[in-house]
């Protein structure tokens, strides 16, 4: 992908930084508006000591937030994060991974019908055709994800089919060793997919995770079929699993003519979506977020208040400014390289994603 | 740099994905290994049957006799390794330096897995019970005017290999003869053996299609026993805890090896105590069948104070000084949790560390990129001790007291036991005792391993099934 190095290049990176400022400016002001903001952010503006409203005038002010807690996430009342110009609408709440205690929840009315409309914009035509049916193969329940495909496919003028499955209970058979459990329990998914598949639905556009493409395609092959002649035509998937050497695995063995993008994303930020990753690139995957409603930083393990430099590793630092969820600076569990914008993306993104490297031992990923 | 590729039955595949093993002391990377996806071991294991295929059509007696010529390919040839290729000493050199092995060990390792080679035809022999080794292949056959058949239980062996002492490889040198494939998850800092292994294997005329090597992290390993009908792996108590109630999956875990003192022989026990240093000290206690307990009636302080006057003094030596008997400890943090632990057991009323009296300094010893344990004795007055049941991966001894008629009851899992006594009902308690896997009576270190007998289990009966057949 090419960088942004030219003069009209330099202009876009200026405007768009000044498109961040005055969005973090907007967004503050309505979160920290009693008429308009949440109760969770009027009753913090109360105790800290100073006013967000009258000394935040730019995305660097947020700093004065410090982290933004994930532990204020868990548990409720979830109406405290509702802001109150929207308190009569209807409100979703998705959650988390909540592998071990009280997952954390957010909000959401509009936030992931606009974030997948805007992914939307990125996938091409040619292989996720307008009009044509989805099928959604992966993690449901709590989740964002199922509203968020259904959404996009009937944002593209499709239909979506759903197959669930629960990754808290796929990380409980891991943990207690019941690996003939988890083997049935992703034969009962991929069985589910394969009704569909051949149900005579019209489904050309795939949402699903890594491991269960790699299912689903070994078992199509077993049948003697393939994605390909299964009629799909494009697919996306995303996660830390999703690298680039998982990415060269699929289109070298699993794919045949098959689109496939990459996408990073979660409950707390929204979609972020990649540039191009193949052969040309040695199949390198930069993400770049849905700036201005969503922020990626890079910062040093030890110094958060430093971002890293250019191809320099770092901790995700992810910020979230829309009208119905504000998430400063919050130090994900992931980590990667920081990447310059590009003509596509006027702003940083970040390469080489992967479990933060301090707390990988402990967590169990890339379970579906 | 040298590069370990992926193996794909025998075809070399470059992953997009490596990581760096580097020297034990000074951190400077010395090969970098293409890590696999779990993705690619559950495509390649589509083709697993032709693992199989391939070594029958190679009748045993042939595949025996390549077997012997790889064991003196594997000791003094130079083999193709990365772009180039690997001498024996180079290779020596290499495994010591990502495994902080001294370079004596990692020999001593080589002639051992040479040996298993040499006598794989004896080995196979004595496993089988001088079963013909082509009824395996075929599936059945007549042995002395009986039919008898046999059943491979699966095309190729899943082996989930570690770290911590080359010489694990031993236990999968009888898989190829017996027509079984291999597919081999290196350790992370070990890649060296399995490689050359199985390069020595290519060169002796084993099939490539006959042995996959997937380096790579643990969801890898997951792979190899998710998609492999059979599966050894090593690992700590959680692992075998995990995996004992699966009958696809042989577990190696820590051995509890010990020596027992009978009542007869206790107050002679000066006359075993070289044998006990050694069970304790070759390897660098690295082995599961390194003894980590002595157990006695009596004369338990004294026996302690012996061992600890001899270990005691050991120090850590450069990995290139033939005198050097500790191995460091290469992943961060590991010494000191373990040496942490100890310090925790020794506050129980009743254990004593006795090698304090008899070393310089303190048991763990900080280098600037690895750490050292000193040997370590204990004293435990009793069995209910918690260090009375520990082992770690350096030599450490419990020396317990306990009454010889509680002996067998309070020892726990023990995978060699080597008990000194005379006494023929102690022996024959011994003998039945069914939380002891390897026995040996008298004299016989806990870490001197026949080869023609069963380890954990007989191999044969792991991928083979007994089973009815008639022809009419």
């Amino acid at each position: 992908m090419s960088t942004a190095t030219g003069e009209s290049d330099r202009e876009k990176i200026e405007e768009a930084r000044k498109r961040l400022d005055a969005h973090v400016v907007e967004t503050v002001q309505w979160h920290f508006d009693p008429a308009t903001g949440c109760p969770f952010w009027l009753e913090w503006a109360a105790s800290a000591g100073w006013d967000p409203r009258r000394e935040v005038r730019g995305f660097a002010d947020l700093a004065r937030f410090g982290h933004f807690q994930d532990e204020w996430l868990r548990g409720g009342p979830v109406r405290r994060w509702v802001p109150n110009a929207l308190a009569d609408r209807p409100v979703y709440v998705f959650e988390t991974g909540g592998t071990t205690g009280i997952p954390k929840s957010r909000i959401n009315i509009e936030d992931f019908r606009i974030d997948y409309e805007l992914f939307s914009e990125t996938l091409p035509d040619e292989y996720f055709p307008r009009g044509s049916n989805w099928l959604m193969l992966g993690p449901s329940g709590p989740r964002r994800l199922r509203l968020a495909v259904e959404h996009l496919a009937h944002f593209r003028g499709g239909i979506c089919f759903c197959v669930d499955l629960d990754p808290r209970w796929v990380i409980k058979l891991i943990n207690k060793g019941w690996m003939d459990h988890l083997k049935a329990y992703q034969d009962h998914v991929i069985d589910q997919a394969i009704n569909l598949l051949g149900a005579g639905h019209d489904i050309r556009c795939l949402f699903t995770t890594p491991k269960l493409l790699e299912a689903l395609a070994n078992r199509l092959e077993e049948e003697g079929s393939s994605l390909e002649q299964s009629g799909i035509e494009g697919i996306f998937s995303g996660g830390t699993e999703f690298t680039p050497q998982w990415h060269r695995f699929a289109r070298e063995e699993l794919l045949g003519n098959v689109y496939l993008t990459p996408t990073y994303g979660n409950t707390l930020m929204g979609l972020a979506a990649s540039g191009p990753s193949g052969p040309e690139n040695g199949y390198k995957i930069t993400y770049y977020p849905p700036q201005p409603r969503a922020v990626i930083q890079l910062v040093d393990f030890d110094d958060s208040s430093r971002l890293v430099g250019y191809g320099e590793t770092g901790r995700v630092m992810l910020t979230t400014l829309t009208r119905e969820f504000f998430l400063p600076r919050f130090l994900e569990r992931d980590e990667g390289e920081r990447e310059p914008p590009c003509a596509a993306w006027s702003w940083d993104g970040v390469s080489g994603l992967r479990p933060y490297s301090r707390f990988a031992a402990a967590t169990t990923v890339g379970v579906y | 740099m040298i590069h370990f590729p992926v193996l794909r039955w025998g075809e070399p595949y470059k992953s997009l994905e490596v990581e760096k093993v580097v020297h034990f002391a000074t951190g400077e990377p010395v090969a970098e290994v293409s890590q696999a996806n779990p993705g690619l071991v559950a495509r390649d294991m589509r083709r697993a049957e032709r693992a199989r295929q391939v070594l029958r059509e190679i009748p045993s007696e042939e595949l025996l006799a390549r077997i012997q010529k790889a064991g003196s390919l594997f000791s003094s040839a130079e083999l193709p390794l990365g772009e180039g290729t690997q001498t024996p000493e180079e290779f020596v050199r290499q495994q010591s330096a990502t495994t902080g092995l001294p370079e004596h060990m990692c020999r001593m390792n080589m002639a051992k897995l040479r040996y298993v080679l040499d006598e794989i035809g004896n080995i196979l022999r004595s496993l089988t019970r001088g079963l013909d080794l082509d009824m395996l292949g075929r599936g059945y056959g007549e042995e002395a005017g009986l039919m008898r058949s046999y059943q491979a239980n699966t095309p190729v062996l899943g082996m989930v290999l570690p770290s911590n002492s080359p010489g694990v490889h031993s236990l999968w040198l009888p898989v190829i003869p017996l027509q079984i494939g291999l597919v081999l998850k290196p350790g992370p800092q070990e890649p060296w053996t399995p490689w050359r292994m199985a390069q020595a294997f290519f060169q002796a005329g084993i099939p490539k299609q006959a042995i996959a090597l997937y380096p790579g992290g643990g969801e890898v390993g997951a792979a190899v026993v998710g998609h492999c009908p059979r599966s050894l792996i090593f690992g700590g108590t959680p692992t075998v805890e995990r995996y004992q109630a699966n009958p696809a999956v042989q577990v190696h875990g820590p051995g509890f090896s010990k020596i027992l003192i009978g009542d007869d022989q206790v107050d002679d026990w000066e006359e075993v105590l070289d044998l006990m240093v050694d069970s304790v000290l070759v390897n660098s206690g690295r082995s599961c069948i390194n003894c980590s307990g002595i157990w006695a009636s009596r004369h338990t302080e004294e026996i302690a104070e012996a061992l600890a006057r001899r270990l005691g003094p050991i120090e850590p030596l450069p990995p290139q000084d033939d005198r050097a008997a500790l191995a460091a400890f290469t992943v961060p943090g590991q010494a000191e949790a373990i040496s942490n632990d100890i310090d925790a057991g020794l506050q129980q009323a009743g254990v004593e560390e006795v090698t304090r009296r008899f070393r310089e300094g303190d048991r763990l010893v900080r280098m600037e990129r690895c750490d050292y344990l000193r040997p370590t004795v204990v004293h435990c007055r009793s069995p209910e001790a918690g260090l009375a049941g520990k082992e770690y991966m350096y030599p450490f001894v419990s020396v317990v007291r306990c009454p010889q008629a509680r002996m067998i009851d309070s020892i726990g899992p023990t995978l060699v036991a080597s008990g000194i006594t005379r006494d023929e009902s102690f022996r024959r308690a011994l003998v039945d005792a069914r939380n002891i896997d390897r026995l040996n009576l008298g004299a016989v270190p806990t870490i001197r391993l026949n080869w023609h007998q069963p380890h954990e289990g007989n191999i044969v009966d792991f991928l083979f099934r007994a089973r009815a057949f008639q022809m009419a």
